[in-house]
């Protein structure tokens, strides 16, 4: 019998390299500070320009504070935010006060921006749970500890705005660990088919605590997956605050538009350690690759674009920096003035109405934490 | 007042809260036009509308999790997972995040939602739909675990629970869906939580019971009583928080008590009410506290979940153990 070439049923190949072609990096601004991308570039006024400056240079000095201050035993866990001050500051800028955060752990930052007082993230740090205490007002819940759990929560928050039919958007962030996550999955996938006002950010920085993206999934982009959500999804240079901030602003304006949720994943770098508990990031990078990404950094190329601009220099860098370090001065003072977290204080704030067996345990606490 | 199954009276219960608070959400799998599995959100989204009674994606965790973000922008979410075994993909959403809402805020936030899910035994469920999973609620701190064994009962709990600002777990027994029918009155009215009920007073021994089993403890006591023992039947209605005075005021009076529970002995509600009544009132005890409850294996195929759950007749003859110890 003569042997015919059979035709596969589909185009396996094809059908990847089509999705993985939708998603090229977004960037503005290069790594010199250079506009490459004029048509993509959002209205921020100069004055603008320089607010979102001069916080991720206060959020730099905040980093390097809380380190330091972890080191000393001052402050309790904390997740080192340096190099992705573009993705997260930018992608805050781009929300209004009504919009609602729900952060991850190494979402303090944007939170802090967002209206919480700096003194209850450094309680927060703590584990005094004063610090998510959340003012009235500040539309931020405290960072989520599970992976992705903040996600699905996200949906329910926006599916709840708009059944009130607020114009406000709920935002999330996760990191390219978290994208593996089910509730990651869950969380798009809801929100798509409800087609609520949700944007959902994976700051992907190449590595969960060690493991490399790569090695999370066989998919090219973290963006891609908003394609099985039908929900749009963008991947961005997440060490260019103009282009996250783009990104976010437009996501925001389609959710406002009643367009639903998007995706998107910004391309960072952490400088740091996972965490401050112990993690040693020179058992899986290479000083190559940190120098590589030390390149991009997004304070660097900002700085550039608004001194060309003539909208930047060293005596606002030098203020921003001490009104950082003034602030975080207070701030650790008013934390450290806060009452120590007792367990009776926990016992009332498990229930609405402590049940039997608490009101006994408090009596018995009570007297323990008199002596 | 209507003669109503318990499911009815489920469904009465939630049109009330539906139209009392315009806070108040039912969603889950199949809540909409199919009215439920058990049909426990019958007629519920045609009379309130799409926006108040919804179908999710299937996905427990996502519907827990929407539960939570619902509950922060002020709704009163009463979300419905289908069968009560699908709790592990939940987990995180009742355990780590509703139960610690109020604490992780510090007050803040609280999450006013109610779970309702069907259990229990005695159906010929496949796999993972039957077991009694109370135990591993009961064992978070921040939740409160509420089982109804009656059609009365479970209005007026599933009123106060969607009520409560607490999340509130609540478990409605299938085979108590329809097996009999009770006077309920159409309107509105609650019981609190954490109150339990003397079912049947008695004088020489409390069996202490919640859910299906009560009803094999009004069985057994009816037989203990033709030999001469006089037993009295509390039905905890609550399982966390369990109601501590009416426990012990019975132990106190009987002096002897045993504990039932459709669950494995292993851990679980019986536990803690026998360490309790130890704690408690060891002199008053004239004999060992002992529970009646199903063995310590996973929930048994159907062919063999007659023997497995316990009935009245165990409970007949552990409590002759404890009276005549």
């Amino acid at each position: 019998m003569a042997s015919k070439t059979k035709k596969a049923a589909f185009d396996a190949k094809k059908q990847l390299e089509k999705v993985e072609e939708q998603f090229e990096t977004l960037q503005i601004l290069n790594e010199e500070g250079k506009v490459v991308n004029e048509s993509a570039m959002p209205d921020l006024s100069d004055e603008q320009l320089q607010e979102l400056m001069r916080r991720m240079v206060y959020t730099r000095i905040l980093d390097q504070r809380s380190i330091s201050l972890n080191r000393q035993g001052r402050l309790g866990f904390y997740a080192p935010t340096a190099g992705q001050e573009a993705s997260q500051l930018a992608s805050q800028f781009a929300l209004e006060k009504e919009d609602f955060i729900l952060p991850g752990y190494r979402d303090v930052p944007q939170i802090i921006w967002h209206g919480l007082p700096l003194s209850q993230a450094f309680l927060w740090s703590r584990g005094h749970f004063e610090g998510g205490n959340i003012p009235e007002g500040v539309n931020v819940i405290a960072p989520q500890i599970i992976i992705g759990a903040q996600y699905i929560q996200a949906a329910g928050v926006a599916l709840g705005m708009k059944k009130r039919g607020e114009k406000a958007v709920a935002i999330t962030y996760t990191g390219d660990g978290g994208a593996s996550q089910g509730d990651f999955y869950e969380g798009i996938n809801f929100a798509g088919a409800f087609q609520v006002p949700a944007i959902f950010i994976v700051q992907n920085n190449r590595f969960a605590i060690s493991t490399p993206v790569e090695k999370q999934s066989a998919a090219k982009t973290i963006a891609q997956k908003a394609v099985a959500a039908g929900i749009p999804g963008v991947q961005v240079d997440g060490m260019d605050p103009l282009a996250v901030y783009a990104a976010v602003h437009d996501a925001r304006e389609r959710a406002l538009n009643g367009e639903g949720p998007t995706l998107i994943e910004t391309l960072t770098y952490r400088y740091g350690p996972h965490t401050m508990a112990g993690d040693d990031p020179t058992r899986y990078r290479t000083s190559d690759l940190d120098n590589e990404w030390e390149k991009k950094d997004p304070l660097v190329r900002f700085r550039k674009f608004l001194e060309d601009k003539k909208l930047w220099n060293e005596d606002m860098e030098n203020e921003i920096i001490e009104k950082a370090k003034e602030d975080i001065k207070v701030a650790i003072k008013k934390a450290d003035d806060t009452p120590k977290q007792k367990v009776t204080d926990l016992m009332s704030i498990m229930y609405e109405e402590m049940p039997y067996n608490l009101k006994e345990q408090y009596e018995v606490y009570k007297e323990k934490e008199s002596k | 007042m209507a003669q109503m199954t318990m499911i009815q009276a489920i469904t009465d219960a939630l049109r009330t809260e539906l139209s009392n608070d315009p806070n108040v959400l039912v969603f889950g799998e199949d809540v909409g036009v199919n009215g439920g599995v058990f049909r426990a959100t019958e007629g519920l989204q045609k009379e309130f509308g799409e926006d108040r009674v919804f179908d999710t994606p299937l996905a427990e965790s996502g519907i827990g999790g929407l539960a939570v973000g619902l509950g922060l922008q002020g709704f009163r979410p009463v979300p419905e997972i289908q069968f009560f075994g699908f709790v592990y993909e939940v987990m995180d959403s009742i355990s780590g995040q509703l139960a610690r809402m109020r604490y992780r805020s510090g007050g803040r936030y609280s999450a006013p939602v109610t779970i309702r899910s069907p259990f229990g035994g005695g159906v010929h469920t496949p796999e993972m739909h039957a077991d009694s999973l109370e135990g591993l609620m009961a064992q978070q701190p921040g939740l409160k675990v509420v089982i109804p064994s009656t059609p009365y009962d479970a209005k007026g709990l599933l009123i106060s629970a969607i009520r409560d600002n607490d999340p509130v777990i609540f478990l409605e027994h299938m085979k108590l869906y329809r097996s009999f029918r009770q006077e309920v009155p159409e309107e509105e009215y609650s019981i609190p939580l954490g109150k339990a009920e003397v079912k049947r007073e008695g004088s020489d021994i409390s069996i202490i019971t919640y859910g299906a089993m009560v009803h094999e403890a009004l069985k057994a006591a009816e037989e203990l009583e033709k030999d001469g023992h006089s037993a009295e039947v509390i039905d905890l209605r609550t399982v966390s928080p369990i109601d501590i005075e009416t426990i012990i005021a019975s132990v106190e009076k009987t002096n002897r008590a045993i504990v039932v529970q459709e669950a494995q002995k292993q851990a679980g509600i019986a536990a803690n009410v026998v360490a309790e009544i130890n704690d408690r009132a060891i002199l008053s005890l004239e004999a060992p506290v002992l529970r009646v409850a199903a063995p310590d294996t996973v929930f048994a195929f159907p062919q063999a979940e007659t023997v497995w759950l316990p009935n009245y007749k165990d409970i007949i003859e552990t409590a002759k153990k404890v009276i005549n110890f």
